[in-house]
């Protein structure tokens, strides 16, 4: 029949007043980047997914077609920024809400970060620094403008 | 003179009014006995116009004198007797029974995210404390002789949220107040939003610095369980969503 809910809680001792209120900057963010990624995503699956031959001209050659160009570069790079910071604080209000051991919360915000700030910095990354003919790609997909090697 | 008198012709002896049976499961816990709490079962023979409070009753006087529970008006006006019906948190005095789907057992429990003290008895201090943190009073540095006067208008603009009698049902319905007691709860916000619009109210922009704490306002998420469980009907989000306009863009 109806959930249980064990074991309720005292509530905690508040937090000190007179710090800058984070939370609603968050609750902002929340909203603004939410209004701008239905935007940037479903631009980018129309692109990608829709456009053209759809699916199929998905390849390396699209890839690098588009990250020849700074409109996608910086299409990309805002979505990664807004998206991966959106679900990061997503995420820390879920592990705020639920992780009431203060070890456990801090762990958990703490790896949250980490991978947040390694995912962001990769990603942004590999966009401004993507090398169309670098010699890491096989030869027998490289690029017909590359240099052979 | 003879006088008409109501005696004289007999009554038609009345159907006797309808009766079911209706087993009732309820939450029992005894903290002298029990270490954790415990369904107990109860047959009841009610009647259709009968509420879940006089379902409690008739447990109480007739079967087990034991079962401890809150009521006092037993109108829906004091607030007491909030719980948690059929997963639901509801007024007893305000729940028939044959609103209730009776073909199955009707489980009653004490309201969530507050210390169980008893049966269906719960800590309320929680649930007041975040209530005062709120300055739930009007503060006005005027002295009339007479009245504060206030517009027709001025008065709807907070009508709702007068009708708030902290029942705790909205706050104990809350997954975040469930979750860590650290939010205010939509109770004390509710009562926070009907100073903050009071025209006659000086000290809003204080209520509103309070409600814009990390652990006010900003952890609503939205769920309207308080809006469903408000047994006085209270738009409890709308009334939540206004407090955080009125944090980022002023009062309106």
């Amino acid at each position: 029949m109806s959930a249980i809910i064990e074991s309720p809680r005292q509530p905690q001792q508040r937090a000190s007043k007179g710090r800058v209120n984070w939370e609603k900057y968050g609750w902002l963010y929340m909203r603004a980047s939410g209004v701008l990624l239905i935007i940037l995503i479903f631009g980018h699956l129309f692109v990608n997914l829709v456009q053209g031959e759809g699916i199929k001209a998905i390849d390396f050659a699209f890839v690098a077609g588009k990250y020849a160009t700074p409109f996608w570069q910086i299409w990309d790079v805002v979505m990664l920024w807004l998206a991966m910071i959106h679900g990061s604080n997503g995420m820390r209000t879920i592990v705020n809400d639920y992780a009431s051991n203060p070890l456990v919360r801090r762990i958990l915000l703490g790896a949250l970060f980490v991978a947040a700030v390694v995912l962001i910095v990769l990603g942004t990354l590999v966009v401004f620094t993507f090398d169309p003919c670098s010699t890491l790609i096989p030869a027998d997909q490289a690029l017909s403008f590359c240099p052979a090697p | 003179m003879s006088t008409a008198t109501l005696d004289s012709p007999p009554a038609p002896a009345e159907a006797p009014i309808p009766t079911f049976t209706v087993t009732m499961m309820v939450r029992r816990f005894n903290p002298e006995v029990d270490e954790e709490p415990h369904w107990e079962d109860f047959d009841v023979e009610l009647y259709p116009t009968d509420r879940v409070l006089d379902a409690l009753h008739k447990i109480k006087w007739e079967q087990d004198g034991s079962l401890t529970f809150r009521r006092s008006c037993a109108h829906g006006v004091c607030g007491s007797d909030a719980m948690r019906i059929n997963g639901r948190n509801r007024l007893a005095c305000k729940t028939l029974m044959k609103d209730l789907d009776i073909t199955k057992p009707v489980y009653v429990e004490a309201i969530k995210g507050l210390p169980l003290e008893k049966d269906l008895v719960v800590d309320m201090e929680p649930f007041f404390a975040s209530y005062r943190e709120v300055q739930p009073f009007l503060q006005a540095s005027s002295k009339p002789d007479k009245e504060r006067l206030q517009s027709a208008a001025e008065r709807a603009r907070f009508d709702d949220t007068t009708k708030c009698i902290l029942c705790a049902a909205c706050t104990s319905s809350c997954p975040v107040f469930w979750t860590d007691g650290q939010y205010f709860g939509p109770a004390a916000i509710v009562n926070a939003h009907r100073f903050i619009f009071d025209s006659r109210d000086e000290a809003s922009s204080v209520r509103l610095d309070i409600l814009n704490d990390k652990e006010g306002v900003w952890r609503c998420r939205t769920t309207f369980n308080c809006t469903d469980a408000c047994p006085r009907g209270i738009q409890v989000t709308q009334a939540i969503a206004e407090v955080k306009q009125a944090i980022m863009f002023g009062k309106r």
